[in-house]
């Protein structure tokens, strides 16, 4: 008897909590804030040490450093610097605005900048942009390749006075102070040193906003903050970002209106999207490209006339069909190393890869069938699978390829797992055939694009090309004094890609964003994260 | 019993030191997760190697292991990349998938009961194959699709509900996630109850009880569930553990932060520390499961006893 009474309560506090549940609606909404969509940060928040794009959206709200990139051009724009000057693209001299503070009431002098530029790049810190400050004098004395750091601070560095320090490089680059917008180069609070783990919990800084509650791997709260001094003030009256492991969910909510903002479609709801939200779907260029690398590193590949085999297999890859298939035109067939999203100012030219980027499949079996076949009679293309559906565009590049060579066993598909075991097997140069590379610009530069990527024995140069001529235009691009003459020689040296072929570019990526009806002015900047200080609410 | 216990307690040592092992093995297969902290861009050799020394992962697999072990005895789990410690992580995500879990015991329990009881009772019958039609249903559609369906019905369609959990995942926000990762197990839970009640609804006791006189609730609740219950018991006690630990899929769906969560992310980002220190609790829930289980036979069935 008692048991039945007891399983009765049961099914009426379960018929209860139901109702409650239904009428109960949406949780707190509270007036004014944006609730957009997070990813967990992989690495603890410090500006030197966040590389990937969750991080860099609190960053983007939270500091403000010398320099800002402008939302829509990506043009770099003074923010806390005043002037920066130099005479011989070397030595140049910052020159900071007053009135700047962190949200904390402490000022922003030289001091912020030059304690936090040496703290990045100690090697002690292990922060993760370290090489961001090796162009500085001195760097391989606090960041030594192996062994300790015989200096606690980078030597280039001098403070003046308050509101004036001094960098000296350790070669010419013109554009230098153009880079200096990036995350890394932020200023940070005394409080970031002197008590580091409670900083961590609730980082201090001097943008727009500041933190009102971090609950890691979940949720944070900005709200805005109303003595901010600078020119770029938050519209709203503050940003919720909620983590989502699965962007479906994000997507689903949105359309139930329990959030604003997801910058991050997913795939399956391409098609979709534009009936689903209309004009409140946004799809613009990001400064993301994806190549196919050869590995130089492989004499097969390296020796004389093999650049009329790497230029023809670009010729047989159909690359306007693969966007609109598989990707829906959230890519862009590229016509060169870059991006557009760096516009003319930054050096982007469209074409410059020439014929060899537009799909001609018997000129692409001429070229091979020229350079004397594909090494060993066939191809092997590697990535990752684990994002990004490269899975699907490796098979569709592959059967481009086959078509074109009239072979269906001339390229085939190796994926591998996770993102970690391919990096891994990049690095230890076990490639032998082209393998996707990815890269996300640091800095709206063309600089950004070549010089890491292509310039011999440099940090991301995976398949190893070295090219005397590209590197001497590269030095030279550096020593210019003028940004419209480095660029004209940084795309001269593009066209030397455009003849070696190191590396085909496939597609430029863009970056893409859906919102509720509840908000407006929602744009997204050249690094694909959203402007979040100048949406609107209601 | 209580040397029994004892005894049992003692066999879970090894099970925990052999899982353990296996699982750091494993992610340690996976091979090295710090190249991958860097994005696209090459690793800075010198800092990847300061960080492999900080994480342990310069030392042979042994003395990994080893260290690590060293670690959990003093009650210290390690660190995930973001910085956090994975018992503040565990802190978090545990209480989160317990409700969770419970919701779904519960809607198992209440539901699966109530409908095997019925169409036990009334084997043959529209009702018996209405509930047979509805469990073959439900066991064949996988989770990942009723959970999507559903919340895009009753989250974004409707309106009824919100189609995410919060991160406080307060009770009423988990009955829909609840329902959803509850609706396999339940489809069996009512296969086992309805099988049983229609096989000791025949039994000579419920014949002499029927003769006695007494009426039917008390010959349904106290005789025949009481008799009927023991392999729903045993389903239900070990589906704690796999509920815990296979929630990940639902967890993903609802947007909850909970063990799956964690797991997911862990794996995704080859912590170590994160992943095995998750999974041994998982293990430790499983085993005390069992345990509970095997317990709760001699409450229900007399002539089970343990020495």
């Amino acid at each position: 008897m008692r048991g039945v009474a007891r399983a009765r309560w049961a099914v009426g506090a379960v018929a209860v909590a139901l109702v409650a549940a239904g009428c109960g609606g949406t949780a707190g909404e509270s007036k004014g804030v944006v609730r957009a969509s997070w990813g967990d940060p992989q690495n603890p928040l410090e500006p030197a040490n966040t590389n990937e794009v969750q991080g860099g959206k609190v960053l983007a709200m939270l500091f403000r450093g010398l320099k800002r990139y402008d939302p829509k051009s990506g043009a770099a724009e003074n923010m806390l610097a005043d002037k920066i000057d130099t005479s011989d693209q070397q030595n140049f001299t910052i020159t900071l605005k007053d009135g700047w503070t962190f949200s904390n009431g402490e000022k922003v002098t030289a001091h912020s900048f030059v304690d936090a530029w040496n703290y990045a790049a100690n090697l002690d810190n292990k922060q993760k942009n370290a090489s961001f400050f090796e162009y500085v004098e001195g760097y391989d004395k606090v960041h030594p390749a192996s062994g300790n750091a015989t200096a606690k601070t980078l030597p280039g560095l001098a403070v003046k006075d308050d509101r004036t320090f001094t960098v000296r490089l350790r070669t010419k680059f013109s554009t230098w102070p153009d880079t200096l917008g990036y995350a890394a180069y932020s200023p940070l609070p005394r409080a970031f040193f002197d008590n580091h783990a409670a900083w961590l919990k609730k980082p201090i800084g001097n943008g727009p906003y500041t933190i009102d509650s971090y609950h890691k791997g979940s949720a944070m709260r900005l709200t805005r903050w109303d003595a901010y001094p600078g020119p770029d003030k938050a519209q709203n009256a503050g940003v919720e970002l909620r983590v989502y492991t699965d962007n479906n969910t994000a997507y689903t909510d949105l359309q139930a209106n329990n959030l604003d903002l997801v910058d991050d479609i997913p795939s399956t709801q391409l098609k979709n999207v534009k009936k689903d939200l209309g004009d409140r779907y946004i799809n613009q260029p990001a400064g993301i490209i994806q190549t196919l690398d050869f590995p130089m590193y492989d004499p097969n590949w390296s020796k004389p006339g093999l650049e009329k085999v790497r230029r023809g297999l670009s010729m047989a890859i159909n690359r306007d069909q693969i966007t609109e298939q598989i990707y829906r035109k959230t890519r862009t067939p590229a016509t060169d190393w870059t991006s557009p999203a760096l516009g003319e100012a930054g050096g982007y030219k469209a074409g410059l890869c020439g014929d060899a980027c537009g799909y001609d499949p018997a000129a692409a079996k001429k070229l091979i069938q020229d350079g004397g076949g594909l090494p060993g009679g066939r191809i092997t293309l590697t990535s990752n699978v684990d994002t990004g559906s490269h899975r699907v565009w490796m098979d569709a590049v592959c059967n481009s390829i086959n078509n074109a060579l009239n072979n269906d066993r001339a390229c085939t598909v190796n994926p591998v797992g996770t993102f970690a075991d391919f990096r891994n097997q990049i690095s230890e140069q076990r490639m032998t055939g082209p393998f996707r590379s990815g890269w996300q610009m640091d800095y709206p530069l063309i600089q950004n694009f070549l010089q890491p990527l292509y310039y011999t024995g440099a940090s991301s140069n995976y398949g190893k090309f070295s090219s005397p001529q590209f590197d001497n235009l590269v030095d030279e691009a550096n020593a210019e004094s003028s940004a419209d003459a480095a660029n004209a020689k940084f795309q001269d040296a593009e066209k030397i890609l455009a003849d070696q072929m190191p590396a085909i570019p496939l597609w430029y990526q863009n970056g893409s964003a859906g919102y509720s009806d509840r908000i407006s002015d929602v744009t997204l900047n050249p690094f694909s994260v959203p402007v979040y200080e100048q949406i609107k609410v209601g | 019993m209580g040397r029994y216990v004892i005894r049992r307690l003692l066999q879970m040592i090894p099970v925990f030191i052999g899982s353990t092992f296996l699982i750091f093995f494993m992610v340690y297969a996976l091979g090295d997760p710090v190249a991958a902290l860097f994005g696209d861009k090459a690793p800075d050799p010198a800092t990847a190697a300061r960080i492999r020394a900080e994480l342990y992962l310069d030392q042979p697999l042994w003395k990994q292991y080893g260290h690590y072990m060293g670690q959990i005895l003093g009650g210290e789990f390690g660190t995930a990349f973001n910085g956090q410690k994975v018992t503040e992580l565990m802190a978090d995500a545990f209480p989160v998938t317990l409700r969770l879990t419970l919701v779904a015991i519960a809607v198992e329990i209440v539901v699966g009961i109530v409908l095997g009881v019925l169409s036990g009772l009334r084997r043959g019958r529209t009702v018996d194959t209405t509930v047979l039609l509805l469990t073959l249903v439900v066991v064949s559609i996988p989770t990942f699709v009723s959970g999507y369906v559903l919340q895009y019905l009753l989250g974004a369609k409707w309106g009824w509900v919100s189609p995410s959990v919060s991160p406080e995942a307060r009770l009423d926000e988990l009955i829909l996630p609840g329902v959803v990762l509850a609706l396999t197990s339940l489809a069996y839970v009512t296969r086992l109850t309805r099988t049983s009640v229609a096989e000791n609804s025949r039994a000579d006791y419920i014949r002499t009880a029927v003769a006695k006189g007494l009426p039917p609730r008390r010959i349904i609740g106290r005789h025949l569930l009481r008799n009927s219950l023991i392999p729903v018991v045993t389903f239900i006690g070990t589906d704690v553990g796999a509920l815990m630990g296979g929630a990940i899929v639902t967890e993903r769906i609802f947007n909850i932060h909970g063990v799956g969560y964690q797991l997911y992310q862990g794996i995704l980002r080859q912590n170590s520390p994160t992943v095995v220190g998750f999974v041994t609790i998982l293990v430790l829930v499983f085993l005390m499961a069992n345990l509970v289980v095997d317990l709760l036979y001699a409450v229900l069935d007399p002539r089970i006893r343990y020495a």
